[in-house]
């Protein structure tokens, strides 16, 4: 289970995208030169076979005594059985490496998402997230065996095959060097810039695409029933379209670049030939060099072969590496201190002081001035209409926002100079529209405290009334959620998370209208049982609820951000003032 | 193993043009290289001989032409074959996307959104080397070494045979490996499938995480399922390549055998010199094509894996409506496999809901893979004009009720008629045309707040959308938003709370011209004077609507000509008016 380190923080970095990309795998550098070497190994092997072989056959054509290819005899096949093996050695230790390296990026950007969410990850389309995560990051496996491996091993065989020919003819080493920087560098470079475009265009285009296609399902009964299904099919097609479009382009540049190749390649072992046979003519080589130079030039290019390709592979690994970089280089959403403070044993008390939050910048306040005290064993309820910013008091007290303004104190210190999990382990519950993953109810449950044995899930759930559903299924505790909770009731999904939150039991208690979606008399006895349940314990219950709010020690009222009522329900039952008013609305529920 | 897929084939249909253009090319490729082989050995040959560079300027002006001829049936056979692949991709796309679309609000538990979306993209990209490369490569396997064996039997056939001898190793080879690495591939690219969908799950549910301290706990399970995906696909490979180290030793096993035994032959004076350069230079091509085609078929084999997991979904069968010609998605766009299968006039004329009366008699509905029904025996009558308040504890089936009455799902027994027509029989499309429908978990989607309010009425005015928010009691807080109703919307709206979602769902429900309103617990996230507001807009200036409510609230009840218990005593309340004559008669 232990994540492993990883070796460089995706956040705040300056160096480009790409770069930091490649850092990740240099722990893994060890591997990284052994793949390369090994696919040297397997390109030299082939490109020695064939200069021997031409040795092999020149000199028997001057028809020697057998001994003087004897050894050329066994060197070409020990040669033909080292280019397979290291071939194979090579492809596994390419895919060993590019998978290794995918483990951490895929860590290291979910770490990066841990710190973000859900202020940070919300502006993205999930759907677009998903193509990120899952195509970005896999290009990050394709950049390390097609990309730099292939880089490396060329150089080395580029490289001898010069230097042999060099031994035979100067000129004609002059041009295979030409030809292989040429058809090494030039070309793939050339491909990639065509490339690119075509990436630029392409990426994009698919995250759009894979977005639209999550959004077109998730809400396809919304579509369905408004008609619009058509609608939204055809916006998908003009995506698809411009995907499409964007294929044909990288069709063409990897086109180019195949051309290109064959051509230098063949334009070189021209030249050598012809360099090598008016030597030859000038008889300043014979026919045994002759034949070893323009067999070394012609399988010398198998070692560039892969370029284009790898160079296009950068590009594109390029393209997605800054798009991860979009992500991983928002702005944290909360500072984290340098240097945490411990947490205090307990009990615990918050008080909010004047608390403004400004979000997004320069807009109205989402809370203004909001003052709130929570000591030990205090429940507050928070009410008030849609978008009056109670929610955004759970989120300061959870350490998910800041404070834009003013102070949030835990046991009279800063809330900030703790660690936000430190906090969360303190303050915590159940949140607004919680999230049911795709796993069983026990699951569900269990992740608000995975050490819990039975007995303790049963009493969380028979807490939140929910023990009868779940003894009327037939698989029980077993039963799976479906995607997002699909195959529960929204009553049932509230209450699963209200028992997490039972479950969970933090010493703060925040509950975000925990009784959406149940029917009157489930709230009443779910509010009671939570009420009785909390006894002794701070409690923040955000609702819309009015029943039983004569149990709270204190009912603040927010409009707009703002604290427009507070008191207990003695006080502000005949007050006159929004509390008389939402309730008399309500018509006293049916109590 | 499986040459190639006839489902992906018949796809590559639309491709055809391109697809034979691509092996044309690849044929011409492999003359030029006989050529240029040829060329070469005559002109090594010629000089071992002392022939100076002039008398070879003919075979040297020759070799030239060969090279460039060469290049250029390169990028043409490369830039049809990758084009071929562009295009079959789109319309296997655009196939997945409209049928997953159909299949959505049936299911349950259909495809997952977040896997479908990553099938529609990097899943079928995996084909770009199936149609780019392996399929003309297919086809050269055959015809490439059949060409260079013939070549090679005429200029020296003790070659000739030895390469003959060797070759059909090859797909020997190829075809037990495959046997062996099928299964697993396809075991791979599940894991894969389904880590796409776990990243996607986790994602949404961090604040959730978050709020348990989970978040960093599941580092450790992305680093498990990464490094068990790993371990998994490393056991694939080294089958996968193992293929490949025998393709690629036994080529060039046969090409050293070749190189002594010409070696041997020429030095005991039995072949010409510019025969075994010619066979030297030959033998590798022969092989080439074959350890490609073995190449290609692995690096293309994560494609078809996706491909077969989009034909399964693909051949999911639609709901027996679609099958009976009530079209789900209207037939404008790719409506091609909903309209082929309608037999003519079996769809029943669709009664007006302005004046027809909708019976359900003993209704029931079950979802798949579920033993308890999720609505049992509903009785309901519904007159135009109508106010009612389904009641009754969560899970019982209220929204069960209203996704019948959208056709979204159909009665599996009792009777649930419309003007006397059975409402399975009236093409759902024109059917819903009548309805608006609030669901519980209202979806807004990319585009404007006034996009998204007008989304059943696209033609609606600026005014008539402002209205319909202010009814909704949405029109304070969109106003107040920087762009006001042209203000984009993210997904889920993260920024507006559940109550200014809800808001917005009604807004676009009360502006849909439809004399239907489905409303499900539309007021659950609602502040009370909100919660008011929207009742009195339910009686008031909505009242002439035929409006269905599936509430908690008892407030909400006031008004209603019927009140019904659904679920629980599974019978509807006695209602408020005499049943209809023709659910009497049904009943018996």
């Amino acid at each position: 289970m232990s994540a492993g380190p990883v070796p460089a923080s995706l956040a705040r970095d300056r160096r480009p995208p790409l770069l930091r990309l490649l850092a990740m795998a240099r722990p893994l550098r060890g591997r990284l030169l052994g793949a390369a070497a090994a696919g040297a190994a397997a390109t030299g092997c082939g490109t020695a076979l064939l200069a021997l072989s031409g040795f092999l056959l020149a000199r028997a054509s001057q028809h020697p005594p057998i001994l003087a290819i004897s050894v050329a005899v066994v060197a070409v096949r020990a040669l033909s059985v080292g280019r397979g093996v290291s071939r194979y050695l090579e492809r596994l230790a390419s895919h060993d490496v590019a998978f290794r390296v995918l483990g951490q990026v895929r860590l290291a950007i979910w770490r990066r998402l841990e710190a973000l969410a859900p202020g940070g990850v919300a502006v993205f389309r999930s759907g677009d997230l998903l193509t990120r995560l899952v195509s970005d990051v896999d290009a990050t496996q394709d950049l390390f065996i097609r990309g730099v491996t292939p880089l490396l091993a060329a150089a080395l065989v580029g490289g001898a095959a010069v230097t042999a020919c060099l031994f035979i003819l100067a000129p004609a080493a002059g041009v295979l060097a030409a030809g292989l920087l040429t058809a090494g560098i030039v070309v793939p470079l050339a491909g990639a810039v065509a490339a690119r475009k075509a990436a630029r265009a392409a990426a994009p285009a698919r995250g759009k695409l894979a977005a639209s296609v999550t959004e077109l399902l998730d809400g396809a009964a919304d579509l369905h029933a408004f008609g619009a299904a058509d609608a939204a099919l055809a916006d998908a097609d003009a995506t698809d379209a411009e995907l499409t479009q964007a294929d044909r382009r990288t069709a063409t540049a990897c086109a180019l670049g195949a051309g290109l190749m064959s051509a230098v390649t063949g334009l070189t072992v021209w030249a050598v030939l012809l360099l090598g046979v008016a030597a030859t003519g000038a008889g300043s080589l014979s026919r045994v060099p002759l034949a070893v130079l323009t067999l070394t030039a012609l399988a010398a290019f198998e070692a560039v072969t892969a370029l284009p390709a790898a160079a296009i592979q950068l590009g594109q690994a390029r393209v997605a590496a800054s798009r991860i970089a979009l992500v991983t280089d928002l702005p944290d959403p909360v500072r984290e201190p340098s240097r945490p403070r411990p947490l205090p044993p307990g009990p615990f008390g918050i008080q909010l002081r004047n608390a403004t939050v400004v979000y997004p910048p320069g807009g109205p306040p989402a809370l203004d001035r909001v003052s709130l005290d929570l000591p030990p064993g205090r429940r507050v309820a928070l009410i008030g209409a849609n978008g009056a910013g109670k929610s955004t008091v759970a989120a300061v007290l959870m350490r998910l926002r800041e404070l834009t303004a003013g102070t949030a104190l835990l046991n009279g210190h800063d809330l900030a100079s703790y660690a936000a999990d430190d906090v969360r382990s303190v303050i915590s519950g159940c949140p607004q529209d919680p999230h049911l993953f795709d796993a069983t109810i026990g699951d569900n449950l269990r992740l608000a405290k995975p050490g819990a044995c039975d007995e303790e899930l049963d009493a969380a759930a028979a807490r939140a009334r929910l023990l009868p559903w779940i003894a009327s299924l037939p698989q029980g505790w077993d039963t799976p959620v479906g995607t997002r909770g699909a195959a529960v009731s929204g009553g049932e999904r509230q209450r699963l998370a209200l028992a997490r939150a039972f479950l969970a039991s933090p010493p703060l208690l925040i509950l975000d209208e925990p009784t959406a979606h149940m029917d009157p008399p489930a709230r009443r006895a779910l509010t009671a049982d939570l009420l009785a349940a909390t006894e002794g314990r701070a409690v923040l219950l955000i609702t819309h609820d009015l029943d039983g709010l004569d149990q709270v020690d204190e009912i603040v009222v927010l409009d707009h951000g703002r604290v427009t009522e507070r008191g207990c329900h003695r006080q502000l039952r005949h007050a006159g003032g929004p509390y008389q008013r939402l309730r008399e609305g309500l018509g006293e529920g049916g109590s | 193993m499986r040459a190639a897929d006839p489902r992906l084939l018949r796809h590559a249909r639309a491709a055809r043009t391109c697809l034979i253009l691509a092996v044309l090319l690849g044929l011409a490729v492999t003359g030029l290289i006989v050529a240029q082989a040829a060329l070469l050995a005559r002109a090594l040959a010629a000089a071992a001989l002392g022939t100076g560079g002039r008398a070879l300027a003919g075979t040297l002006l020759l070799l030239l032409g060969v090279v460039a001829a060469r290049a250029v049936a390169a990028y043409g056979g490369e830039a049809a074959a990758l084009r071929a692949a562009a295009r079959v991709k789109s319309q296997l796309r655009r196939k997945l996307i409209g049928h997953c679309l159909r299949l959505a609000p049936a299911a349950a538990d259909g495809p997952r959104p977040g896997q479908v979306g990553a099938q529609a993209t990097r899943g079928l990209d995996g084909l770009d080397p199936y149609f780019a490369r392996y399929l003309p490569q297919l086809v050269l396997s055959v015809l490439v070494p059949a060409a260079v064996v013939a070549t090679v039997i005429a200029t020296d056939w003790v070659s000739g045979v030895v390469i003959a001898v060797t070759l059909p190793l090859i797909p020997l080879f190829a075809a037990l490996v495959g046997l062996h690495t099928k299964a697993a591939t396809r075991r791979q690219w599940r894991l894969l499938a389904q880590l796409g969908g776990h990243f996607l799950d986790v994602v949404q549910g961090l604040p959730t995480l978050k709020a348990f301290g989970r978040a960093k706990f599941q580092e450790g399970v992305i680093a498990t399922v990464t490094s068990e995906h790993r371990s998994a696909a490393m056991a694939t490979l080294r089958i996968a390549f193992l293929s490949a180290l025998v393709l690629e030793l036994s080529a060039a096993l046969a090409t050293a055998l070749v190189a002594v035994e010409t070696g041997l032959r020429l030095l005991y004076g039995h072949l010409p010199y510019q025969a075994a350069l010619l066979v030297l230079l030959l033998t590798p091509e022969a092989y080439l094509p074959l350890r490609a085609v073995a190449a290609q078929y692995h690096a293309s084999a994560e494609g078809t894996a996706a491909a077969e997991t989009i034909f399964a979904i693909l051949d999911t069968p639609l709901p027996a409506r679609a099958v009976r010609g009530t079209a789900v998605t209207g037939t404008a766009v790719t409506g091609t496999a909903v309209r082929g299968t309608a037999p003519p006039g079996a769809a029943a004329p669709v009664p007006d809901l302005r004046s027809a009366t909708i019976s359900l008699a003993g209704v029931t509905v079950a979802y798949p893979g579920s033993d308890r029904p999720a609505l049992d025996g509903l009785n309901l009558d519904i007159g135009p004009g109508e106010l009612i308040a389904l009641i009754g504890a969560s899970g019982t089936g209220k929204s069960t009720a209203l996704r019948l009455l959208l056709r979204f799902v159909d009665a599996g027994s009792g009777i649930a008629r419309a003007g006397g027509t059975d409402l399975a029989a009236i093409p759902a499309g024109q059917w819903r045309a009548q309805i608006a429908w609030v669901p519980q978990h209202p979806r807004l989607f990319q585009g404007s707040v006034a996009d998204n309010i007008s989304l059943g009425q696209p033609r609606a005015s600026r005014a008539a959308i402002m209205d319909a928010a202010r009814l909704a009691g949405a029109a304070a807080f969109v106003e107040a938003l920087p762009h006001g109703y042209d203000t984009p919307l993210d997904e889920q709206a993260a920024r507006l709370s559940a109550g200014e979602r809800q808001q917005l769902a009604l807004a676009r429900a009360f502006l849909r011209d439809a004399p239907l309103l489905l409303l499900d617990e539309p007021t659950a996230h609602l502040a009370p004077d909100a919660a008011a507001a929207i009742d009195d807009a339910i009686r008031g200036p909505l009242a002439g609507r035929t409006i269905i409510v599936a509430t908690h609230r008892v407030p909400g009840l006031a008004g209603a000509s019927q009140v019904i218990t659904v679920g629980g005593d599974r019978r509807a309340e006695p209602a408020s008016r005499p049943a209809s004559p023709l659910a009497g008669a049904v009943i018996r």
